[in-house]
């Protein structure tokens, strides 16, 4: 069924009775072209551009809950391009494009909302790094302002601006940055690529990879039995160790709690994202009032979907630092998402080292913006054997060669990424 | 979650930093030009980047730095953050202290 205002209408007169299925719920098949490891927002994307832009239908999502169990209902929403390193500028901005006309493209409201991201900053030693991310920006044709603090001031009258420690001089603006609505991410996805002919297998775990006589990956064994693909594409951030290691492959990832807050809802008050440069804190407002925001890593190894006091208190005093006044907004609820942190902070699309499996992995905790650049690039790279131009650097290899994209200089430190 | 540790007793998390696994070694070859530089760009790519990353029992390294200021080496479930147990690491400043009868 085709959404627009008729549709709408229609079903209004009738009562709402007449909706069907957004997709398809159609059993396995016994092969597919392509099989995709993972029914989040990476995967669903990758299986819709795969359908859509290279014209490859036969494929099967497996996901082993309900689709967008994981990490994409664990976020923040918050989409952006404001990135200084190549590799990761033009990959960032090409997300941004496709979240622009997102909503056209899979005739579905996903509440792209581009209301701005501010990155303040608190010394000088900030505002240069910030400035030259910005010039970086620009030159790639990314919209970006640098402001002071009385510009910043004008946008966000509320902000602390007379901390002792972290005094807000500035910071860096990208307009066209934003929100989107992470369900409905999914759901356009899913939809979209069910009507391209993907079939999307919800409660279908995999248990192990089916290889032939020269190591080939042929397919996978999953709790729904044994499903034979051309090629198999991994898009389960979070868990891409534990598949890999099915396949008897080491990665360079660490898996990692992040965890994200909603406070109760109150009236408009923050108009876009805004981002604490000297702690780690960044906050939103949800169309429903609730503030969303987040902070760092608890810090340690963890597949528990759950984290701890000291980090909820951290992220709390960031908050706190720029905004006293949300000390009197009670916090509703809380949750931990398991994030793939990958050594240089980057993520991993590429072919694996084993034939016929496929990596996209390492998307630490930046995987939600990514989302739509990461279906094409990793649809691009299932359906030619070749790298996206756009994803040249994403390469698995780069550790060895020294060619780390390490947007935040910090090694080869997962938990500092 | 609570770290009991050896020296301290038990404490919140937020007084210890984490380093991460504790079973990576570092490579260790004669520098006597023999060894083939393959090797040892394997074993150190191995080092510095690849981790098992287990959902499970991992030995891992802590940092008491709200305490003892201890290395510590916990085994810990990734899974359920449960600590199975939490000693000295071995060669650390308390752990040779203790075994000297300090």
């Amino acid at each position: 069924m085709k959404y627009s205002i008729f549709s709408l209408a229609r079903a209004a007169l009738s009562g709402h009775k007449g909706w069907t299925r957004a997709w398809r719920d159609p059993a396995p098949k016994s092969r597919y072209d392509v099989v995709i490891i993972g029914g989040g927002g990476h995967g669903l994307a990758t299986a819709y551009f795969l359908a859509h832009e290279y014209g490859i239908r036969n494929v099967a999502v497996l996901e082993k809950g309900w689709i967008g169990s994981g990490n994409a209902g664990r976020n923040t929403t918050i989409i952006r391009s404001n990135y200084g390193l190549p590799g990761n500028t033009g990959f960032y901005e090409l997300s941004m494009k496709l979240w622009e006309r997102m909503e056209q493209d899979l005739n579905y409201n996903t509440m792209v909302s581009q209301r701005g991201i501010i990155n303040l900053y608190h010394s000088d030693a900030q505002r240069d790094a910030f400035a030259r991310r910005g010039n970086t920006m620009r030159i790639n044709g990314i919209d970006a302002e640098l402001l002071n603090a009385v510009q910043i001031r004008k946008e966000l009258p509320f902000l602390n601006y007379d901390n002792a420690r972290f005094p807000i001089m500035g910071g860096l603006l990208q307009r066209r940055a934003g929100t989107a609505r992470h369900d409905a991410v999914i759901w356009g996805y899913a939809r979209a690529a069910s009507e391209g002919g993907v079939d999307i297998i919800q409660n279908c775990e995999v248990t192990g990879f089916v290889r032939d006589a020269n190591g080939k990956v042929t397919g996978v064994e999953t709790t729904r039995g044994r499903i034979g693909a051309g090629k198999v594409g991994m898009a389960v951030a979070g868990s891409s160790s534990r598949v890999a290691a099915m396949a008897g492959l080491r990665l360079p990832i660490e898996s990692h709690v992040l965890q994200a807050f909603v406070s109760e809802a109150i009236k408009p008050l923050i108009p876009g994202v805004i981002t604490f440069g000297a702690g780690h804190f960044y906050v939103s407002q949800s169309d429903k009032g609730g503030l969303v925001f987040g902070g760092d890593l608890d810090g340690y190894n963890s597949y528990a979907q759950r984290g701890n006091m000291p980090v909820m208190e951290d992220v709390c005093e960031g908050g706190m630092a720029i905004m006293p006044m949300i000390g009197r907004v009670r916090m509703l609820r809380q949750w931990g998402g398991i994030m793939d942190m990958s050594m240089d902070g980057s993520p991993i699309i590429d072919k694996s080292p084993i034939d016929g499996l496929y990596l996209n992995a390492g998307w630490c905790y930046g995987g939600f913006k990514a989302t739509p650049a990461s279906g094409l690039v990793f649809a691009h790279l299932l359906a030619r054997d070749e790298a996206h131009p756009e994803a040249a650097l994403f390469r698995l290899d780069r550790f060895r060669r020294g060619a780390m994209i390490d947007e935040k200089g910090q090694g080869a430190q997962p938990n500092l990424h | 979650m609570r770290i009991a540790c050896p020296f301290c007793g038990e404490r919140e998390n937020g007084e210890f930093t984490y380093l991460g696994d504790a079973s990576p070694e570092r490579p260790n070859f004669a520098v006597d030009g023999r060894e083939s530089p393959d090797r040892v760009e394997d074993a150190f790519y191995d080092y510095v980047y690849l981790r098992d990353n287990v959902a499970g029992v991992m030995r891992e390294y802590w940092y008491h730095g709200g305490g003892c200021r201890s290395w510590l080496v916990a085994e810990r479930n990734t899974v359920t953050h449960e600590f199975i147990s939490v000693t000295a690491a071995p060669g650390a400043g308390a752990a040779s202290a203790v075994r000297a009868g300090e």
